[in-house]
């Protein structure tokens, strides 16, 4: 675990890069402007030629995977710092970063599918 | 990782008074960086709603319409904006962490923390319009 700890520190301040200048806009977008009617949503047929982009299926990737081992590793440590749950590290670290993994697995897949 | 509890010798175990559970709501700043923290599940939140329109989208219009008409649910709706606003205060505070964590040096002089900040708020605002020209032309 200790040898892999820059890798994952590494993992959780790009993913929180990502996720500070790419996700309000996004969410703003797909979680707020679309669901009320403010601005149209895409149609399936547009979303669906953009997603198949070789360029767009990396960014997506990135913008979906890295965030998650951002969450991975900043929750992990709220767990220990805010719930003391010291006792239990190597299960959180194994649900926490098995999760994401098990997400980046996913995106990889769905993105190789689409094509 | 081992669960044994490493005991240095000769020595005894100093005493350590139990922290409770809640020591961040005893100031304003300890409950700010919890809430920082706490960010991080936003965060996932969503990620998972973007797999999810992936997903729905590789499935189909049938499942991409239903996909639309779940985020219209007043669930969904609560569930967007409480984690608009966590994802926001996020990216404020990691932006204005970004000089404390990146030292840049230009010709043996530090470049100061403002114009780091200023670079991080200008490609947000770059980055952001790029993304909804694309998604809104689309």
């Amino acid at each position: 675990m200790e040898r892999i700890t820059p890798l994952l520190w590494l993992l959780f301040s790009a993913g929180g890069t990502v996720a500070a200048l790419l996700f309000p806009v996004h969410l703003l977008l797909t979680g707020l402007a679309f669901p009320t009617g403010w601005l149209e949503a895409p149609s399936h047929g547009s979303l669906h030629r953009l997603m198949t982009h070789p360029v767009v299926g990396v960014y997506l990737f990135v913008l979906i995977s890295l965030p998650l081992f951002h969450w991975a590793h900043r929750f992990r440590y709220t767990l220990y710092d805010g719930l003391q749950l010291t006792h239990l590290t190597a299960l959180i670290a194994v649900l926490c970063y098995g999760a994401a993994l098990l997400g980046t697995a996913m995106t990889a897949y769905l993105l190789w599918s689409i094509r | 990782m081992s669960a044994e509890p490493h005991y240095t010798l000769y020595h005894p175990r100093w005493y350590r008074r139990r922290v409770s559970v809640w020591w961040w709501l005893r100031k304003w700043s300890y409950a700010g960086f919890v809430l920082r923290e706490l960010t991080s599940v936003f965060v996932a939140f969503f990620a998972v709603v973007f797999l999810w329109q992936l997903w729905a989208v590789a499935q189909g219009p049938e499942a991409y319409t239903q996909f639309l008409a779940r985020l219209k649910t007043p669930l969904f709706f609560v569930l967007d904006t409480v984690a608009f606003l966590f994802v926001l205060f996020h990216a404020v505070t990691w932006f204005n962490l970004t000089p404390k964590a990146m030292v840049v040096r230009l010709r043996g002089t530090r470049v100061p923390d403002a114009v780091i900040i200023g670079l991080n708020y200008a490609a947000w605002l770059v980055l952001s319009g790029a993304v909804a020209f694309v998604l809104l032309r689309a």
